[in-house]
């Protein structure tokens, strides 16, 4: 009994948390049943991860850049653009790979930091100076490819961060055995993190969930981990591409949650002028903020290059909108302080699902248009209410 | 019908358990100039938002009785139908747009479906001519004068065939020149049969005009001044504006030990680049180790304008003078500096620009101080709940847990969060402003405890109070400001609220 009820004020507690991982559940088991488990196949859900990653690392920066009250409508071409010149490097000028991406995603920060100057010290609101590099990029974009048209990439390592896999050492039943054991640290880690946050919190004497609901975390956590991981192993394992969406949210996760950094975002988001009555400095933030995007941008932009081996001149178009989308579906919101990076990944992982399950359904692309524009609008419901409920 | 315009019998209005007006009683007679006294909080502007329809019929208790009968205004559209209107403080005007289209806003001057323009400019000089401001209808409105404003808000009161006009605090903002011209303008209107409340706190002017004065005080009506029955003199005003007795809500601080000055400013200006005036004007002040210093004045007076500009001034003012902190001329560039400089500032509106609402507890504990609880950059998590529990005990937060979002939390306990957030710093001089505004008697008492409490730890406060008992009641020294500038400094056994007031409103 007392369990039972536990579980329910948990639930009740954070249903904006869980209400998108349950969305997930549900629109994954919906397709599931829908095409006899062809969208739960190994292959399928590869596809589905590398074909999210790109919209996803930009979702990760965008939720940061609504956090703190603005928005960034130039991230979609920026991408196009610095792909366009990783393509231009390694193919035109011959740069080695290692060099390319840093400077590419260096490229991205100083680009970013631009969007930061006209925001955060000329005090233009983000949505023009954005759009204005939006266009900008664009132009940009284009200029570089007008003469070649669509640029073909040979490199193999380059092209390898959108298509490729982590080699496998070897195969155990047909299984990747790299990815296993990758799955398998994932889930000691995450075992292990639980335990020690539950015995420092213990050493504070304070109160810990029981020791019933401890485990089910655990084990349900380590469940999921485990169950993707399988998944995946039965096709090629990890692809670079989740191998570095994973990177980032690990990290950006770290940084929003347990850093000073991340701290001084929230409290800009929530109520700038208290932020800078609290000392801190809102400028500085905005810079931060804007420099990541301009850097995940940047990283967007050398997946989808990479994905497709090739840089074209429309390269971009409307990824800023599907990452505001998949922020938002994710729990951002726009009255700002509110929103996590791991909500972003989700938000962008629902709305590739969406995108995939109806392909393989066959759905014709204006209904998949009006289905994606009405969960996108569900989702931002759900969350005006939740919260309604809880002020 | 009665020789009164309006009457409001036995009005009260309570905002979540704290009483703004009881049983407030007021008459207004036909074509008189009705002046509305008190301090700061007592009930004169709710008093006119209820007459005008801001709190609506329902919301409050009592009867409003205008021209003969009880009126039930649902909202403010409601008032101006039956001709009153209201200009704030704040003026509500449209300043990119023209003065035309400002009278007549909300209120076009139509032809079938159309706004008819030509009869709209037409319709504005004859307004323009009533009120005496000579300005070509065609100017923008930010481009005139803040009087020139108020002369355009009162044409269009006029042009909604306005019968009672409330003016609040009309002459704040103005020059002297300016101040007498309204007055000239009321007098003229007057004649002319429209009815006029006047909320001032400049007693002359309120003298060299009214009918009547009616004074407010804790949300009561202490009386009506009749100017027929004698000239009304400031003396009188003020007795009753301040005559309640101070209550023993303020603990003694047995033993005080005061030592050397802390921080000093001398020839202290800031110039505020928004509003194109200068806010501090040419301020001497200083405050000792162990001091509580109250600063008194009434709204307006630059009281939190100074303090900010002490406090990094966060809202660039261009700042001239010399700051001393233990001696030391010292320049903050930025909030940050001064709260590494040891100072705090706990600001009068803890919920537009004190708390996160959407965070909870432990968050805006350590706010401020994140350094105290993170090791290079990194956030430990448990040591934040566990300063911010040792707050919640010492000052007595009620809250289930630190976890709890400090939107959801009483006014008085967000205030304690506040405080806990800047002892956290560690400050040595603590600035309050308004550290009592919307709380309750106890959690009133409990702050003043705190106070003294981390006065005995050696700290220094400015108080920073529009409420004269808490003044009187806390402080070592009192400074009166008025106006940007320091009206006078007394020690606290030299003043008297009567003193106070009198420097205020001058």
């Amino acid at each position: 009994m007392g369990f039972i009820t536990e579980v329910k004020t948990l639930i009740k507690d954070n249903i904006r948390d869980y209400g998108m991982y349950i969305a997930l559940v549900v629109i994954l088991l919906t397709f599931t049943i829908m095409t006899d488990g062809l969208f739960m196949s190994s292959r399928n859900i590869s596809n589905l991860l590398d074909s999210a990653g790109y919209i996803a690392v930009l979702a990760v920066g965008m939720t940061l850049v609504i956090v703190i009250r603005h928005i960034d409508l130039s991230v979609g071409f920026a991408a196009g653009f610095l792909g366009a010149i990783a393509a231009i490097f390694l193919t035109q000028m011959g740069v080695s790979v290692y060099i390319t991406v840093p400077a590419i995603l260096i490229f991205g920060i100083v680009a970013g930091l631009f969007n930061g100057f006209l925001i955060a010290q000329l005090g233009i609101p983000a949505f023009v100076a954005t759009l204005a590099a939006m266009l900008i990029f664009r132009g940009a974009l284009l200029r570089v490819t007008e003469q070649t048209g669509t640029i073909i990439v040979n490199d193999d390592k380059f092209n390898a961060l959108g298509n490729g896999f982590i080699p496998s050492l070897m195969e155990v039943n047909g299984l990747h055995l790299l990815s296993l054991i990758v799955g398998l640290i994932g889930v000691m880690l995450y075992v292990y993190s639980e335990f020690s946050n539950r015995r420092n919190k213990v050493k504070y004497k304070f109160d810990v969930p029981s020791k019933g609901i401890f485990a089910l975390k655990l084990i349900l956590v380590s469940a999921v981990i485990a169950y993707i991981t399988w998944i995946l192993a039965g096709y090629n394992g990890f692809s670079w591409t989740v191998v570095i969406m994973l990177v980032v949210v690990i990290i950006y996760h770290f940084m929003t949650t347990k850093t000073v950094l991340g701290r001084h975002i929230y409290a800009v988001g929530s109520n700038p002028e208290a932020a800078h009555l609290s000392g801190i400095n809102v400028k500085k933030i905005t810079y931060i903020v804007f420099g990541s995007m301009g850097m995940l941008a940047a990283l967007s932009g050398i997946l989808f290059t990479s994905r497709l081996q090739s840089a074209t001149t429309t390269a971009g178009t409307l990824f800023e909108l599907d990452a505001i989308a998949a922020a938002y579906v994710g729990g951002v919101s726009s009255a700002g302080g509110v929103g996590k990076v791991t909500g972003a990944i989700i938000g962008a992982i629902v709305m590739a699902s969406l995108t995939n399950g109806m392909n393989l359904l066959g759905v014709g692309i204006s209904y998949q248009y009006i289905i994606r524009g009405g969960v996108l609008a569900a989702a931002v419901i759900f969350d005006v209410m939740t919260r309604r409920k809880r002020g | 019908m009665s020789e009164y315009i309006l009457e409001m019998k036995g009005i009260s209005k309570e905002f979540t358990g704290v009483k703004a007006l009881s049983n407030v009683n007021f008459k207004v007679k036909k074509g008189e100039i009705h002046c509305l006294i008190g301090e700061n909080g007592a009930g004169k502007s709710t008093l006119m938002k209820v007459l005008s329809g801001v709190y609506p019929h329902g919301n409050y208790d009592g009867d409003i009785i205008y021209e003969g009968e009880v009126q039930k205004f649902s909202n403010i559209s409601d008032s101006v139908k039956a001709g009153i209107s209201i200009i704030h403080q704040e003026l509500a005007l449209f300043p990119d747009l023209t003065v035309y289209e400002n009278i007549f806003a909300g209120n076009e001057v139509k032809r079938g479906a159309f706004v008819d323009w030509n009869q709209t400019v037409v319709e504005a000089q004859k307004m323009l001519k009533k009120v005496n401001l000579k300005v070509n209808p065609e100017t923008l409105v930010k481009d005139l004068s803040v009087g020139r404003q108020q002369l355009v808000e009162i044409a269009k009161a006029l042009s909604k065939e306005v019968k009672l006009l409330i003016l609040d605090e009309p002459t704040a903002a103005l020059n002297e020149d300016d101040s007498e011209n309204l007055l000239e303008l009321l007098k003229g209107l007057k004649q002319e049969g429209i009815t006029c409340i006047m909320i001032s706190h400049k007693l002359k002017e309120v003298i060299s005009i009214v009918d009547k004065a009616t004074v407010l005080r804790d949300g009561q009506t202490i009386c009506t001044l009749d100017a027929a029955d004698g000239p009304i003199s400031e003396s009188i005003i003020i007795q009753n504006m301040v005559g309640r007795e101070i209550k023993d809500i303020y603990p003694k601080r047995p033993n005080k030990n005061i030592g050397d000055k802390i921080l000093e400013l001398h020839n202290w200006s800031a110039f505020d680049v928004e509003l194109g005036r200068e806010v501090v004007k040419d301020v001497d002040f200083h405050i000792k180790k162990g001091e509580i210093v109250g600063i008194a004045g009434l709204m307006g007076a630059g009281r939190t304008e100074l303090a900010l500009s002490i406090f990094g001034n966060p809202k660039s003012y261009k700042v001239q003078g010399d700051l001393l902190l233990n001696g030391k001329k010292r320049k903050f560039t930025h909030t940050k500096d001064a709260i590494k400089a040891g100072i705090a500032y706990v600001t009068e509106d803890r919920k537009g620009n004190g708390l996160f609402l959407l965070q909870d507890i432990k968050s805006n504990v350590s706010a401020a101080n994140l350094k105290g609880i993170s090791s290079n950059g990194i956030l430990n998590g448990n040591e934040e709940i566990k300063v911010a529990t040792e707050y919640k005990k010492s000052i007595n937060i009620k809250a289930s847990s630190v976890e709890q979002n400090v939107g959801n939390l009483s006014g008085g306990n967000q205030q304690k969060v506040s405080l806990g957030k800047w002892l956290f710093v560690g400050p040595k001089l603590l600035i309050l402003d308004e550290p009592t505004r919307g709380i309750d008697v106890g959690a009133k008492f409990e702050i003043y405890t705190i106070m003294n409490q981390m006065i005995n730890e050696g700290l220094s406060i400015i108080m920073i109070s529009s409420e004269l008992g808490e003044v009187l009641g806390m402080s070592d020294r009192v400074y009166v400001m008025g106006e940007g500038r320091i009206k006078g400094e007394m020690a606290i056994e030299e003043a008297s609220q009567e003193k106070i007031m009198q420097l205020a409103t001058h």
